[in-house]
């Protein structure tokens, strides 16, 4: 028998990013939050204490930081037609558990989605006609628009302290910025990071070949910077330790570093770790959140009422705890019909490994030290001849050069002994890699739903995810990798090999981990679970906020965009929402 | 609100700055409202930093019960909010100003001067009754205080009388008619309620300030105050004026960041005072004298030591450059408004390397205030430096970058280490 608590107005179910901008969002709006998360409670000092958290087998093969298979899981499939099992290891993708959420152990590469990446159908059947998009392509519009959300990339942008150049303000075009890239009304708060050897090499060769390369942007601080909140934040030393480990140094923007200091000082906000919520609890209505269940470290359940619920865990997360609490109509591939689990999508991604003639010291990096193309992404170039769907940045990113999995041999390098350590002598610090990053689109049979023999610690179904790369991705992804060799290739290297992602998606080596989908977003509740402002069509006092209401996926991190999300629905709450509570789009 | 404790204030400057004693001013203030006095009371406890001792960790606010370590034994703070049985609401305003002033509670009972009426005493009847004033509006909470910890012969509190006899004088502030107005004004908050020589004047065997070496850096708990005297080195002589109000307003300039004990001063007291008050202070503290300390050693230097030193001096740069610089910078010089410098710091080179050494083997976290939210913090480095290398790496601060003070020497960190470590792990 669950214990009762004491009702709060806001409870927030998970406490990363999108967690950590409502809570203080809401607060300031004078509301009692509390955060309930999983996980333990984490900080910079002592949790990613510098000299200590750069301990590569400790975090990244280890996982120190992310969440356990063995507490939750999901199970796995690439098709209807298999049988999926539950993932005993983490692969494919990374998510966290913990205080500051994913957030922590990011590389921090920050980017906008195109205006056109917002109207994913109606642009693309506008310019190349409605045959162009496969049948069972299910891509559709977002339901806002780049410019309701170009103010809210904006105080993301300036929450977290974004190092960069803008190549787009209000319109004019700027030098040495991403000439793609939607207009912003201001530049970025800092400066682009010093560059690396390695990003000067593909600048050059991009040039070569007729791009316009860009420094990429970084939630890296070039230099000090405090926040729009007070939060103080050091300059970032190039230490090489981002992605899959916490900052030491403040330099990486994470919930701990930009929210943290001012949010959990508040009177009105209370953070409950070790907290897992097993439900979203309705009255007898159904359409109207109670509150949510939880079960705590002791293994006791305890019952929090709320006004206001909102799911701000992982993507997926999100969407089981939907499909477990019976909220909206779960999505049925047979049918078409049903809308929770629906357009999950992931990203394609590939790599060109160049073995050049410099030292590069790939060592000093930063998660998001890059320089990129954006020629070939979202619909920046005609699709017409290529006849596809899609695209993505080409990036050479230095992120480090940690010596367990960050290091590229030439393919006829020997595998072990004494000839395995003079190539790694010999091409440890001259070789760089230049990665693309494709966007995925959603479709039929690309879903998540429970699965009906896996269960979880406390016995509920675990979630399913049925995904497979369609050959548009394929097309796509293989334009893209060329595009990579193409600039590989002006960098007259040594040797250079290109790894092309394909067959069939598979999940156990890491790729990334932007999933999304699965709880979209739209303006017509038969096509999504919550409306533009990510407020449940069904259950008007309950929201859902992160990537999972990205009704496909773009070639871009989604970071950005998936901050800017949180900033709309927060606004929207506070200036609609609290003074009217109810449904703020009629269905 | 602002303008009636600045009106206030002004009054009491005014009574300083004529040379009378503070008597006029009670007079001036039952003039104020009642809801005035509290403020003022309000802001008075915040000056004294009340709540440091008497709010024990997760404890409720003003109920005591905080360990306070001693050479001489714990003691433990006191309750008080206005509970009638355990706190202090059958104390009368007379009962509460002898406390004040003379460390005499009612029924003869001599307190400890770890409670510092020793400073206190120089506060003026009319400030007392604002703070009891204040004090008498809090949520009584019913805590009972806890017995000392102390052993014979300093257990019996008689024993205090003769101590009193021979360290205590007691006296409302006197105003120097030499100085200006704020001079005195910032004399009355740090000599008085600001009890910053609790920490910042050096001790005696017996535990009391050495009244002719004022503000001239203190020993306790582990730490040492640096001096708040004119010294360049190891002092304020270096500081303006804007910064020591900034620091004291923010928790950190362009010099240093507050950290340790001095950061709860920062949080609970000082970021809470006006500019006005803080200026004051400044103006006090930047006429304090340079003291006439031991010259420092020599600084070891590579080029003029022996081959011992220069060797000790490489080690030590090789862990600060391993440990240390990428925050505190290869130069020394820190991050302006992030990470302290430690070229020209006046806690690295104090005549005693309590504090670094304490420092590095714990980590600290810089003073949490509404201008400074974040609280960065330094990580512990004892888990990974043992006492040879640290006694190194203390030494090649103490003479890098033009720093001058004596070397490190291992038995020191292994004595702080005892004790510093032990109190982490508790």
């Amino acid at each position: 028998m669950a214990t009762r608590l004491p009702p709060v107005d806001v409870v927030l179910v998970g406490f990363g990013w999108t967690a950590s901008i409502l809570g203080q969002e809401l607060t300031d709006a004078g509301l009692h939050v509390l955060a309930l998360e999983r996980g333990a409670f984490r900080d910079t000092v002592p949790d990613f204490a510098t000299t200590r958290i750069q301990d590569e087998l400790r975090y990244a093969v280890r996982n120190e930081l992310f969440e356990e298979p063995e507490r939750e899981t999901l199970t796995f499939r690439n098709s209807s037609d298999q049988t999926a099992l539950p993932m005993r290891h983490l692969g494919s993708f990374k998510p966290a558990s913990g205080a500051g959420g994913a957030g922590v152990h990011w590389n921090g590469q920050n980017w906008r989605f195109l205006p056109t990446d917002f109207l994913q159908r109606s642009h693309i059947e506008q310019r190349y006609g409605k045959g162009f998009i496969p049948a069972d392509m299910t891509i559709q519009d977002w339901g806002v628009t780049y410019d309701d959300l170009e103010p809210f990339y904006d105080k993301f942008e300036y929450l977290c302290g974004i190092s960069g150049q803008a190549g787009n303000i209000n319109g004019a075009i700027q030098p040495g910025g991403n000439p793609f890239e939607g207009p912003r009304k201001r530049g970025f708060p800092l400066p682009p990071l010093k560059r690396s050897y390695g990003t000067v090499l593909f600048d050059k060769a991009a040039k070569e070949v007729g791009y316009k390369p860009f420094p990429c942007p970084a939630a890296n601080t070039s230099k000090p910077y405090r926040n729009i909140y007070g939060a103080q934040m050091g300059q970032c030393t190039f230490c090489g330790y981002c992605e899959w480990f916490g900052c030491g140094n403040y330099s990486k923007s994470s919930p701990q570093t930009t929210v943290f200091p001012v949010l959990l000082r508040k009177d009105n906000f209370e953070l409950r770790t070790h907290a897992d919520v097993t439900r979203v609890l309705r009255d007898a209505s159904g359409r109207r959140a109670t509150g949510v269940l939880y079960v705590d470290a002791q293994g006791r359940e305890f019952e929090q009422p709320a006004d206001l619920v909102i799911l701000t865990a992982f993507a997926q997360h999100n969407v089981h705890l939907l499909l477990l609490s019976g909220i909206g109509k779960p999505y049925d591939p047979k049918t078409g019909q049903g809308v929770v689990g629906r357009n999950y999508a992931y990203q394609i991604t590939s790599s060109v490994d160049v073995f050049v003639n410099d030292i590069v010291n790939p060592f000093m990096g930063a998660g998001a030290l890059g320089q990129a193309i954006d020629e070939f992404n979202g619909d920046n170039f005609d699709h017409g001849p290529e006849k596809f769907i899609g695209g993505g940045y080409v990036a050479l990113w230095t992120t480090g050069g940690r010596p367990i999995l960050q290091h590229h041999l030439p393919k006829d390098a020997p595998k072990w002994g004494s000839g395995w350590k003079k190539a790694m002598a010999d091409n440890y610090l001259r070789t760089v890699s230049i990665a693309t990053h494709g966007s995925v689109m959603s479709y039929r049979d690309a879903y998540l739903d429970l699965d009906p023999t896996y269960r979880d610690v406390y016995g509920s179904p675990l979630i399913r995810l049925t995904f497979d790369f369609h050959d548009n991705e394929h097309r796509m992804s293989k334009f893209l990798t060329d595009k990579a060799a193409l600039i590989a290739k002006a960098m007259k290297p040594r040797a250079m090999h290109v790894n092309q992602r394909e067959g069939h998606y598979t999940i156990v080596p890491y790729q990334t981990t932007h999933n999304t989908g699965g709880a979209i977003m739209g303006t017509d509740p038969r096509t999504s679970v919550v409306n533009r402002y990510l407020q449940s069509w069904d259950v008007p006092n309950l929201f859902v906020v992160g990537s999972c209401a990205f009704p496909q996926n773009a070639g871009y991190n989604p970071t950005g965009t998936v901050g800017a999300l949180t900033y709309w629905a927060a606004h929207a709450i506070r200036t609609q929402y609290l003074k009217k509570p109810g449904p703020l789009m009629s269905a | 609100m602002m303008t009636n404790r600045s009106r206030t204030y002004a009054a009491v400057a005014l009574a300083l700055a004529a040379g009378s004693l503070c008597a006029v001013a009670p007079r001036l203030l039952a003039r104020e409202s009642s809801h005035a006095e509290i403020e003022r009371g309000r802001y008075l406890v915040a000056a004294g930093d009340c709540a440091a001792c008497h709010t024990d960790e997760g404890g409720q606010a003003f109920a005591g019960g905080r360990a306070i370590p001693t050479p001489f034994g714990t003691i433990y703070s006191t309750n008080i909010t206005p509970d009638p049985e355990t706190g202090l609401g059958k104390w009368t305003s007379d009962d509460f100003y002898r406390a004040m002033h003379e460390g005499i509670a009612p029924g003869g009972r001599h307190l400890y001067p770890a409670f510092p009426y020793p400073w206190y005493t120089k506060l003026t009847r009319a400030d007392d009754d604002a703070i009891k004033r204040y004090l008498d509006t809090l949520k009584p909470v019913r805590e009972d205080n806890k017995p000392t910890r102390l052993p014979w012969p300093f257990s019996v509190r008689e024993v205090m009388a003769g101590w009193n006899t021979l360290y205590f004088k007691e006296g409302t502030f006197r105003s120097n008619p030499q100085k200006s107005a704020e001079w005195n004004l910032g004399a009355y908050l740090v000599e008085g309620l600001g009890h910053c020589g609790a920490c910042h004047t050096p001790k005696n065997f017996a535990g009391a300030p050495k009244r002719d070496q004022a503000f001239q850096g203190g020993y306790g708990e582990n730490w040492y105050a640096t001096s708040l005297g004119g010294d360049l080195r190891d002092g304020l002589g270096s500081w303006s004026m804007q910064d020591i109000v900034q620091y004291l307003k923010t928790g950190a300039n362009a010099r240093a960041a507050a950290f340790g004990p001095m950061a709860e001063v920062v949080h609970d007291s000082t970021q809470h005072l006006d500019d006005k008050d803080l200026h004051a202070m400044a103006v006090y503290l930047k006429d304090l004298p340079p003291h006439e300390s031991p010259p420092a050693k020599p600084a070891m230097t590579a080029g003029n030591g022996s081959k011992e030193d220069a060797d000790r001096l490489a080690r030590g740069r090789g862990i600060y450059l391993d440990d240390c610089a990428a925050c505190h910078m290869e130069n020394g010089e820190g991050i302006a408004g992030v990470f302290p410098p430690l070229k020209g710091n006046a806690v690295v080179q104090a005549k005693d390397p309590e504090t670094v050494v304490h420092v590095i083997l714990s980590g600290q976290k810089t003073a949490v205030t509404h201008d400074n939210p974040t609280g960065l913090a330094m990580p512990a480095f004892d888990w990974k430096l043992g006492n040879d290398e640290i006694a190194d790496l203390a030494t090649y601060l103490r003479s890098a970058w033009g720093n001058t003070a004596g070397a490190v020497s291992r038995d020191k960190v292994a004595d702080t280490r005892s004790t510093v470590v032990a109190a982490r792990t508790k």
